[in-house]
């Protein structure tokens, strides 16, 4: 009984990771070359400032808010780390502190607003947003390239892991940061009043929790995050453009669902978002190896895959909701 | 009783919201080892005076001391630190987190820079294990009954090591042995030396219980006593401020009268009902002019049953007919449709639509009626709702004052009139007199009689069985999600219903 | 009687006052800082002018805040609707297209299907994704964010699909009509968003759809024990917000000539959103005023181009947007609690705060 019922809170998370390996398994199966340590070490390579977001994305949801703003904060992130090191010349390390400094001040104010102004989190990261790809255009109009040495080395380093197998330093840090965020998701008190407020708002509050601390706190470790993982898209890109990672918060959330994070708040797995990312990479793989579809088909994969997992999740919710069962307690004399 | 037992002093306590006197210099005395139960009908100002000593709410004058120390604590944050915890009617815990969570959140033990989930789970079982309680720690909280989630919010308050107990109406959503339950528990605390403070609305349990009754009537202190020396009648009069002897004459006469008036005339009838997981199939008939009771202990399927009756959960087993012609149930729509009327037990959440006018509520089942084509002229609107207002007696300045406004009496009220308008031929009452002052009661209490009298069929359900004695013509008495017997006419009575219950095989 | 009519005309001041002041603030910069704004020309028969050209360009953006008032009074959100713009626009495109011919030696397009048959397609397949939404949101109750999310990714792929990775444009002349033409003076389009709001406002206050819908919106259990087909009502919401934003789908695609299935209201859904926001409506449902919410879309729009004439990059837009919604949302909450201090309110926010202890 005990088993079962633990068993049964990891379930979501279990089919995402099932669902991976069963992606993985076909294309293997239809295509040549697709089996290979190199395809599963580029879902990483090509996706690692995803999964940072996926996981700021993860926490926030679970918080029951949203952060639409996390696009647009990658597009600043590249704007102003380009802007210090072109125009100002800055030392990369203060570049990468502006950044950081800049996206955690974006996401404080859209704390700040939602905590203590009843922003809707909704409208809050979406004026969040178009302020940060309005910056962006305000800096510069145009696609600015970065040429900084240290910038050019962390894009271009590779580490082989085994013979013909090799990631970036980008993956590292995202997962250094996946590491992290476990941490914080399920070993932190902040962490768990994360999960409490997802919960029941009210509750928290009279549980003595620092509610608005938290709230606060969340959207602004969202907006460093969306810093750092701005920071990695340079390393992938290694340019800055105002409309870099256009509708990257939709990918975002998209990732925190496939991952099995409710939308409703309090209950989902940081590190679902990791494997909502594969997903959406391994699917845009397989179009890539199919060879004559057109890219839109991703989309609509990403779509079709997002939509089996809403409608799934719900039906799951609502068959447990319809036979409530009530646990056994023992009552000692 | 000497002044150094005294743990908690509330002096001259002044709280005012806009255009209301909340607490008018209010003064309360809690001491170590006594049960301590605050009275008062709505809008007494008992909640206002709790919250004040929770720190929800700020006095604007008078102090507080705890252990004779002056405090103002002011967040619902503070309170606990000093010693005052309180849980609510309504758990104020996260469903999302596990049972250990919910005792220890903000207060994790850390060990190497990490909560320590092992000893989380330890110490909850502790803290469980000293209100008699064995279960698994590591569940999530919404997978325990009511119940259960508030003697887990208990253990919480316990383990903060509260000096001062606020319970504030635990017992609403109760049965019998769940309350047992609790008052052993708060026994026990009792002799630790804990001061519980006790907000109900069930007289009964404020003498099963308490040692003290503070009583407040609109927001002003009428006494402290003794329970033992306050007999019922004197502490409802003095809830009230007036003798309720009359309306308890006036009651008892129209229910001869209605049980008179009930006859055989089926106007529902419904056979093997019913859902499985919420109600094993019952039968049951519901006369024209008679007051059908549904008894029975909370969870014991008569609030299901109304629910299957009124479409809201769609029945698998049972056939219904309507004015002995056959129909399907499936959903509300259908059951309005027939004549149907439904107050559900849940007024703010079920009921009301508190952001909607007295006039657009009152209208609002008759035009769902009528379809969206239909719809009703604003003329007619305001003479509908001024025509339920005046009738029900409902207080307010105008029908346009949003419902969400109104004491829970007149919300009651608004929510009666709502299907009175609909000229509905069957009311399904589910505690229709619960958590509202008691003139309202007894106004509520008559319009049901007097409706059976004009010739409707009403199905009441409600958890003080004096109330169903009085009103009731007939009686379903439920057990454990089963129908196990009726009682009709002069066989209704409390000693009757409980021995059915008692006696009733499942 | 009398102190009631005048609290329904406080309530209706209140909720369009916000957006009016906006506006008002809006145009009176304009009249200072903006030489000939207010002024209108009379040219061949039509009204030009700043004045008419910010109607004129806001009607899409008016057609969605429509639908989106109607979504969000009922509790939801709809998220798809720039993604159903570029399907509708897309089909319109593809079918109208427009093939030269020489009728007489002179030269003409026509279109490969009838316009009304393209425009007809193009509609109902707004109103089909405004019914899938409802599908998965009414009947299944998946959160709206999240059910319109679905769409606002499929959509995109699915217009690219439709228009297979091309910016289709058109040829065939009276589709024009729609987007740039006059009648009696008057931007074209300007008519259009006049009756269907006509169409919306009988809707809602001529029938028991409003109140269905407000009641709806604030107690969605409430409603459904009442006999309200809750279902029923939220789909209706949904199919009218896809048959906004398939309207509006076509009037772009007329104004621009083409069919650009990336591009195509990208972002619009943000500003239906800031409309409704704008027009004084809660996010949170219940309560509504469609009025207000196309006074949002003017205001949207007369900001969009204020900015653009005082010379400002056109970029920095989305900057201004963004501050002057979280102004106006400043300002309305900060009015919003000192109207709803009354002591009844109080003490409900404070049942509130106890977790509704009382019941």
């Amino acid at each position: 009984m005990k088993n079962l019922q633990i068993n049964s809170k990891f379930v979501p998370l279990l089919i995402t990771i099932g669902l991976f390996l069963a992606l993985f398994a076909a294309g293997s199966v239809s295509y040549e070359g697709f089996f290979s340590m190199q395809v599963v070490l580029n879902l990483l390579v090509d996706n690692a400032f995803l999964i940072i977001v996926g996981l700021s994305q993860a926490l926030v949801i679970i918080l029951g808010g949203i952060d639409l703003s996390c696009g647009a904060l990658i597009a600043l992130s590249s704007m102003v780390a380009a802007y210090s090191l072109s125009h100002l010349n800055l030392h990369p390390a203060l570049a990468v502190l502006a950044v950081l400094i800049v996206c955690s001040a974006f996401g404080f104010v859209q704390g700040w607003l939602i905590t203590y102004r009843k922003f809707q989190p909704f409208i809050a990261t979406l004026c969040g947003m178009f302020v940060a790809r309005g910056l962006c255009f305000m800096i510069n109009q145009d696609t600015v390239p970065i040429t900084d040495p240290f910038f050019v080395t962390m894009a271009t380093t590779r580490i082989k892991l085994i013979p013909g197998a090799a990631i970036s330093t980008s993956v590292i840090i995202a997962l250094v940061i996946v590491a992290l965020y476990i941490y914080i998701a399920h070993f932190t008190k902040f962490g768990r009043a994360v999960y409490a407020i997802g919960g029941n708002e009210q509750s928290a509050r009279l549980m003595g929790l620092p509610v608005d601390r938290t709230k606060v706190l969340a959207y602004t470790l969202s907006g460093f995050t969306s810093g750092l993982a701005g920071i990695v898209f340079c390393f992938y890109m290694l340019s800055a453009y105002g409309l870099n990672a256009m509708a990257l918060e939709m990918d975002a959330i998209a990732a925190a669902v496939i991952g099995g994070t409710l939308m409703t708040g309090g209950v989902g797995f940081v590190i679902g978002s990791v494997f909502g990312v594969m997903i959406e990479g391994i699917m845009q793989t397989l179009i890539t190896f199919q060879g004559d579809l057109n890219s839109w088909w991703t989309r609509i994969a990403v779509a079709f895959l997002l939509c089996v997992f809403i409608v799934v999740q719900r039906v799951l919710v609502l068959k447990r909701e319809a036979k409530k069962r009530i646990r056994p307690v023992e009552f000692i004399a | 009783m000497g002044t150094e037992n005294v743990l908690v002093r509330m002096d001259g306590i002044c709280k005012e919201f806009p255009g209301v006197k909340a607490l008018d210099n209010v003064d309360f005395t809690l001491r170590h080892g006594e049960i301590h139960a605050v009275c008062g009908e709505n809008g007494a100002g008992k909640s206002t005076l709790i919250k004040v000593l929770t720190g929800v709410e700020h006095n604007e004058s008078g102090k507080i001391y705890l252990d004779g120390v002056a405090i103002s604590p002011k967040t619902p944050m503070e309170a606990p630190a000093l010693g005052i915890s309180t849980v609510y009617q309504e758990v104020n815990l996260c469903p999302n987190l596990s049972v250990a969570e919910n005792i220890f959140i903000g207060r994790e033990p850390i060990r190497n820079g990490k909560i320590d989930w092992k000893e989380v789970n330890k110490r909850s079982e502790i803290a469980l294990a000293k209100l008699n309680l064995k279960l698994d720690v590591s569940g999530r909280l919404d997978e325990y009954s009511v119940a259960i989630q508030q003697m887990v919010a208990i253990a919480r308050a316990l383990d903060i090591s509260a000096k001062v107990l606020v319970l504030d109406e635990p017992t609403s959503s109760l049965n019998k042995i769940e309350v047992a339950n609790l008052f052993r528990i708060m026994r026990k605390l009792k002799s630790e030396g804990m001061g519980i403070i006790f907000i109900t609305h069930f007289l009964e349990q404020v003498y099963e219980i308490s040692d003290q009754i503070t009583i407040l009537r609109n927001g002003q202190l009428v006494g402290q006593f003794e329970t033992a020396k306050l007999d019922r009648l004197q502490l409802i009069a003095k809830m009230i401020g007036k003798d309720l002897a009359e309306f308890e004459k006036t009651i008892k006469e129209d229910v001869r009268d209605a049980g008179a008036a009930a006859n055989e005339d089926a106007f529902y009838q419904a056979r093997n009902l019913g859902q499985q997981g919420s109600i094993n199939p019952f039968d049951i008939k519901i006369g024209k002019g008679e007051v059908m009771g549904l008894a029975g202990l909370l969870g014991s399927g008569r609030t299901e049953s109304a629910r299957v009756i009124f479409g809201i959960d769609e029945p698998d087993s049972g056939e219904t007919e309507v004015d002995n012609k056959k129909v399907e149930i499936k959903t509300p729509a259908d059951a309005i449709r027939l004549g149907f009327a439904f107050c559900s037990e849940n007024r703010k959440t079920e009921g009301i639509v508190a952001n909607l006018t007295i006039r657009e509520n009152i209208i609002l089942a008759l035009q769902g009626k009528r379809g969206m084509g239909a719809y009703l002229s604003h003329k007619e609107q305001e003479e509908i709702a001024e025509k339920y207002v005046k009738l029900l007696n409902i207080i307010t300045p105008s029908i346009e004052q949003l419902v969400g406004n109104l004491s829970g009496g007149n919300q009651q009220k608004v929510l009666l009139a709502r299907w009175l308008a609909t000229e509905a031929e069957l009311l399904i009452l589910d505690e229709p007199t619960r958590g509202i002052d008691i003139g309202a009661k007894a106004e509520v209490q008559k319009l049901v009689l007097q409706l059976a009298a004009d010739g409707k069929a009403v199905l009441l359900i409600s958890s003080e069985l004096d109330e169903m004695v009085r009103c009731c013509s007939r009686m379903a008495v439920y057990k454990d999600k089963q129908k196990i017997g009726e009682l009709k006419g002069a066989e209704i009575s409390e000693i009757n219903v409980m021995k059915t219950i008692a006696g009733g095989q499942k | 009687m009398e102190s009631r009519k005048k609290m329904d005309k406080r309530l209706i001041d209140n909720q369009l006052f916000w957006p009016l002041f906006a506006l008002a603030v809006l145009l009176v910069f304009d009249f200072f800082y903006l030489k000939g704004f207010f002024q209108i020309e009379i040219v061949e028969g039509h009204l030009y002018g700043s004045l008419i050209d910010i109607v004129n360009r806001a009607t899409p953006l008016m057609f969605m805040s429509i639908g989106m008032t109607l979504v969000i009074a009922s509790g939801g959100i709809d998220i798809s609707v720039g993604s159903v713009l570029a399907i509708s626009g897309a089909i319109t495109a593809i079918m109208i297209g427009g093939d030269l011919v020489f009728v007489d030696g002179v030269q003409h397009h026509v279109a490969h299907y009838p316009m009304a048959v393209a425009i007809l397609v193009a509609l109902v397949a707004a109103v089909v994704g405004g019914l899938w939404n409802g599908l998965l949101i009414a009947k299944l109750g998946v959160n709206a964010m999240v059910g319109t999310l679905i769409l606002l990714v499929a959509g995109r792929g699915i217009a690219q699909l439709i228009v297979d990775g091309n910016v289709i444009t058109v040829y065939y002349e009276p589709f024009f009509y729609i987007g740039s033409g006059f009648f009696l003076g008057l931007p074209f389009s300007i008519y259009l968003v006049a009756a269907f709001l006509a169409l919306i406002m009988w809707l809602v206050k001529k029938t028991a759809f409003g109140l269905f819908l407000e009641a709806l919106g604030s107690n969605r259990v409430s409603s459904r024990f009442t006999g309200l087909n809750v279902q029923k009502i939220m789909w209706a919401c949904y199919a009218i917000s896809g048959l906004c934003a398939g309207i509006a789908g076509i009037i772009v695609a007329s104004e621009v000539k083409s069919a650009d299935a990336n591009n195509a209201g990208l972002f619009i859904e943000l500003d239906a959103i800031l409309s409704v926001v704008l027009g004084g409506n809660s996010m949170a449902g219940g309560r509504f005023s469609v009025i207000g919410s196309v006074i949002g879309a003017l205001v949207v729009q007369t900001l969009t181009t204020t900015i653009y004439a005082v010379g400002v990059p056109p970029e920095v837009t989305m900057v201004v947007k963004a501050l002057v919604v979280i102004v106006i949302y400043l300002i309305q909450s900060q009015m919003g609690m000192k109207t709803l201090k009354t002591p009844a309110a109080s003490a409900g926010e404070g049942a509130l705060k106890a977790g509704e202890a009382k019941s």
